[in-house]
């Protein structure tokens, strides 16, 4: 568990960075922790989900709600918005432009936006259907899960743009790469639970 | 500077790998339902099947968790975690089916 | 009051929310408690503040302690939170015995619904606010002294933790003094915590208080266990750590897995109570079951979270005070970690009478048996270190063996709840009651202060004071003893927790018992503040500052005492399981260093306190319906976030010239110590140097 070991894909610190290699390693490594521990809360929501599906007592249903057309192109987006953010990665590890390197967050961020937008739309759709949180216990559960991943996502697009104001402000110092990098590691998480809710909660929900 | 390159296009082959697997395996997924022949459990057990093979390609292609030593300490810990909250979810659902069923 | 500016602003807050006016208009015995508790928050609060004033010395906790970064300097002021809410809610604990004592066939002198707030936050504090800051206090002094390390992995995130748990706490306190508590218990069940029966602001108190604790406990438990990963020093393999180093580990990874199911708990009982949800109500499809689940998914790791850590300090306490090192220590380990993993496995047992099929009743049942097999083997492990030992009774010492014997009693009452059908008759009586007790007062308050004891002198300088120590230490096992060994004869003959009023005359001796031994309780507590008083007063001629007044083992004794801010001036190499105790036998553990080195250390930061008022804030706009105060709070908190993310001037340097000559003054004292036998450790001859026999 040398801080060689640690060393994460990515993470090229040049001699006089503030941070060591020990530092950066602990700074990664405890964003792991903290991404899994985020997906136990998570879990408990699918869980929840789980649980609360059938309680739907007479209001709307998962079949009448979900549509396969707007959910994929919304896991369209967020497989695209992923890998764009891989290719922003390259771009800091391999010292390319920071134009470039600022252009594959802009795609990234704009994918998130268009994303957010679609999902909001799907729920306003919902809202006007009568599908409410409040309706029944099944759509308690579907909108704390569904929109807790928004709202993750949401936070993830914010801290896109700070980062983007930091490569600005600060150039590539030990803490900027330090820090998208840990961005990185929370946007493809948010991919890995969104693969969760599109076959969980809503292909499980089309499915007849 | 080769070597450097050299690297970089192989880093970018990965996120293509990555990226063009999540396509391919999320289309089936969404293919298996909306041209659904099979019965409702086992479809969803094919979207399951499909939607954790997917899960273990962001993990190797965007994540980079693998099996190299350099990344056996994450890999641990999303082992670890996976246990805790299968074990959670798992009772869950046990439990609360159960009381469900002897309820009604 | 139904539209314009001041509702806006107030929310729900009206002149009757506040305890003197209630008691004014209602002049009754339970009221003026009410009243008087609030009053004594208050006055305790402008008292405190006065005195600060008086000395001048805002400026100096501002930016000596509450701003601290330092892990020694947030491991004291968690313990002190700790401290200061168990006063509070052991004063409540024997005002519920005092109550029941007096409520035998006659309504006694506070009123149900007082009673009800009364268990809610005596259980609530003495697990949120105390076990959990004292225990966090304790691994934050102590862990990264023994992995020889300068700090913890994240020092800025420490400080929001420590903010975050304070915020709660002062949330709980708050409740004193506008509005009132939950009357749900400490395990907040609904659907009686849900809007249709629990209105008021009580609830939202709880949720809110539990939901910022539990979220400091998580970033904690994040920040122990990288720390541990990586930060230990050059040799310190996994199979080197003290043992209060695993057991730190272990409850760091069960903080990490386990507080997540308590946040999604109190949020979604949030969410029904604000947005009209339906989880857990009895309408439209809400299931309550599922937060009795949720919650103890949450609840069962929690014991453990409580009591590994007390495991270890008993394991360094027994062994530095019998000469002896820990027998059975791979032994130890793996029982540790054997008990994180089933820790995992055993929640039903909470709810056993919830009516799922018997087979899955039989399952948690035999799971949770078996938790009582490690925990067994660690008890042997201790006896045997004990064995042929050279024992010394100091008061560390002398907590571990109660905590021995009594824990013991606790774990057959815990085999006897683990069988459901037993389970069935003893649910919701005092049996359970007094088996909690039973485990958590030996489990976790014995072991936090036998840590206290032990690790004081390292902490301040010099030794607590022994005599009181002791009448302390006996005030405690007799206290509890008396206080709760009726409470298993009371259950057992049917009488029902959480009892304000109680109609058999029979179980009027044993509530007698009971509350004289509650009154020993506080006494214990009472001597603890005596002994903390005398201690301070004959500091000068307790010194310790050589800084190993127990020939000790570890590496934390191996600096003065109290060590200097950057703990270790050159960072340890250790190649044993005691480099301490074997660097005093084999070479001179007081040679200066070759050479001293700049330490660059993190800044003292903001950070942490204003996330922690402006959380403290917002959850109290969300109490009261104060909307505006709970959005401003919100985006302030994320204001603060990221301008520390642009923070870039975050590093101090000490010179080398500064960290030799400090080295130097202790290098001195502790050449000019005299070497002390362990006969007369606790006397004054103590100066902090061990003689060291081969
Ligand atoms: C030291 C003296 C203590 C006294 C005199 C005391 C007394 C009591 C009493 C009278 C009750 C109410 C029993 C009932 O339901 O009828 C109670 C409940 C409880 N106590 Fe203690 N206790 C003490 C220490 C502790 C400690 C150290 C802890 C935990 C670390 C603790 C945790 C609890 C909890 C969780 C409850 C249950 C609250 C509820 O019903 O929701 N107590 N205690
Ligand atoms: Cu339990």
């Amino acid at each position: 568990m040398s801080a060689d070991e640690v060393r994460q894909a990515g993470l090229e610190l040049g001699r006089n960075d503030l941070l060591t290699h020990e530092q950066a390693g602990s700074a990664i490594f405890g964003f792991w922790v903290f991404l899994m521990s985020d997906a136990v809360i998570f879990a408990l929501l699918f869980a929840t989900y789980g649980v609360m599906l059938p309680a739907t007592v007479g209001g709307p249903t998962p079949a009448d709600e979900y549509k396969l057309v707007p959910t994929l192109i919304e896991t369209v987006l967020l497989l695209t918005s992923s890998f764009t953010f891989g290719l922003a990665s390259v771009a800091m590890k391999h010292g390319a432009s920071r134009r470039q390197l600022l252009g594959w967050l802009g795609v990234t961020l704009i994918l998130g936006i268009g994303f957010l937008g679609m999902e909001l739309h799907d729920f306003m759709i919902m809202f006007s259907d009568g599908a409410v949180p409040s309706r029944s216990g099944y759509l308690s559960s579907f909108f704390a899960l569904v929109p807790l991943h928004g709202l993750h996502v949401f936070f993830g697009s914010v801290w896109i743009v700070v980062m983007m104001v930091q490569v600005l402000t600060f150039g590539l110092d030990a803490r900027v790469k330090v820090n998208l990098q840990r961005l990185g590691l929370f946007w493809h998480f948010l991919d890995v639970v969104w693969i969760a809710i599109f076959s969980v909660v809503y292909l499980q929900g089309m499915i007849q | 500077m080769i070597r450097q390159s050299d690297r970089k296009r192989s880093e970018i082959r990965t996120y293509v790998t990555g990226y063009v697997l999540a396509l391919l395996l999320s289309a089936a997924a969404f293919a298996a339902v909306r041209w659904q022949h099979a019965t409702p459990t086992s479809a969803f057990a094919v979207v399951l099947a499909l939607a954790l093979a997917q899960m273990v390609v962001h993990f190797r292609y965007f994540l980079h968790i693998s099996l190299q030593r350099s990344a056996r300490d994450d890999l641990q810990l999303v082992l670890f975690s996976a246990v805790i909250a299968g074990l959670m979810v798992a009772g869950t659902l046990v439990i609360l089916f159960d009381l469900k069923a002897r309820m009604s | 009051m139904t539209d314009g500016i001041l509702p806006a602003v107030l929310g729900r807050f009206e002149w009757q929310s506040l305890p003197f006016v209630r008691a004014w208009e209602h002049p009754n015995a339970s009221e003026i408690v009410g009243a008087g508790a609030g009053a004594v928050v208050i006055i305790g609060a402008i008292l405190v503040a006065a005195l600060i004033t008086r000395l001048g010395k805002w400026r100096y906790l501002w930016s000596e302690w509450f701003t601290s970064v330092d892990h020694k300097k947030i491991g004291i002021m968690y313990i002190v939170l700790a401290f200061v809410m168990l006063s509070r809610a052991l004063i409540e604990g024997v005002l519920m015995r005092m109550q029941q004592a007096t409520a035998v066939n006659s309504p006694g002198f506070i009123a149900p619904d007082h009673f009800a707030q009364l268990f809610s936050t005596h259980g609530t504090i003495m697990i949120f606010f105390m076990a959990m800051p004292f225990l966090t206090g304790l691994i934050n002094y102590v862990m990264p002294l023994q992995i020889g390390s300068r700090d913890v992995a994240f020092p800025v995130l420490n400080s929001v933790s420590l903010w975050l748990t304070a915020a709660a706490a002062a949330l709980v306190m708050a409740s004193l003094v506008v509005g009132r508590f939950s009357t749900g218990g400490w395990s907040g069940y609904p659907p009686y915590t849900e809007l249709a029966f629990s209105p008021g602001v009580g609830t939202d108190y709880w949720i809110w208080a539990v939901t910022l604790g539990s979220v400091g406990s998580t970033l904690t438990g994040i920040n122990f266990a990288v720390t541990i990963y990586k930060m230990r020093c050059a040799g310190m393999r996994l199979m080197r750590m003290p043992l209060f180093v695993w057991t730190a580990l272990c409850t760091s990874i069960l903080m990490i897995f386990a507080m997540p199911p308590l946040t999604v708990a109190t949020a979604l009982l949030a969410l029904d109570r604000y947005l009209d949800f339906h989880f857990f109500t009895n309408d439209l499809g809400g299931n309550m079951m599922n937060y009795a689940n949720l919650f103890w998914l949450f609840g069962h790791p929690e014991v453990y979270i409580l009591i590994l850590p007390a495991f270890g300090v008993f394991s360094e306490v027994v062994s530095t005070f019998s000469s002896k090192q820990l027998y059975g220590y791979t032994s130890l380990v793996i029982a540790t970690a054997v008990i994180t993993v089933l820790s995992f496995t055993v929640w039903v047992h909470h709810f056993f009478t919830m009516g799922q099929a018997a087979d899955i009743n039989a399952a948690f049942g035999i799971a949770t048996m078996a938790i009582g097999v490690p925990t067994g083997v660690k008890i042997y492990d201790w006896i045997w270190t004990m064995f042929l030992g050279r024992v010394r009774f100091t008061v560390p010492m002398l907590f571990s063996l109660a905590f021995m014997m009594t824990f013991v009693l606790g774990g057959f009452t815990g085999i006897l709840l683990a069988f459901p059908p037993l389970d069935y008759l003893a649910h919701n009586t005092l049996f359970l009651v007094a088996h909690f007790h039973n485990m958590l007062i030996p489990g976790l308050l014995y072991g936090m202060l036998a840590g206290y004891h032990y690790w004081f002198p390292k902490a301040f300088g010099f030794r607590l004071d022994e005599k009181w120590g002791r009448i302390s230490f006996g005030c405690w096992v007799l206290g509890f003893y008396l206080a709760f060994m009726p409470l298993y004869v009371l259950g057992a003959s049917g009488m029902a927790r959480r009892t304000q009023a109680v109609f058999e005359p029979s179980f009027r001796p044993w509530l007698y018992v009971a509350g004289i031994g509650a009154l020993l309780l506080a006494g214990a507590l009472a001597s603890l503040f005596v002994q903390l008083w005398v201690s301070v007063r004959d500091r000068k001629a307790n010194r310790v500052f050589a800084g190993d007044p127990w020939d000790g083992r570890g590496l934390e004794w191996s600096i003065s005492a109290p060590p200097p801010e950057y703990n270790f001036a050159v960072l340890p190499q250790v190649n044993s399981r005691h480099p301490f105790h074997d660097g005093k036998r084999q070479d001179d553990p007081y040679a200066p260093p070759r050479a001293y080195e700049d330490i660059t250390l993190p800044r003292n930061s903001m950070t942490g306190p204003a996330i922690g008022i402006l959380a403290a804030a917002a959850a109290f706009g969300l109490v009261w319906h104060m909307w505006w105060l709970a959005i401003i709070g919100a985006l302030a908190i994320s204001a603060v976030v990221i301008a520390r993310s642009f923070a870039r001037d975050v590093e101090h340097t000490i010179s080398a010239d500064e960290v030799q000559r400090t080295e130097q003054r202790w290098l001195r004292a502790a050449a000019n110590a005299a070497p002390i036998p362990r006969e007369l450790e606790m006397t004054s001859a103590n100066q902090g140097l061990a003689e060291v026999s081969a």
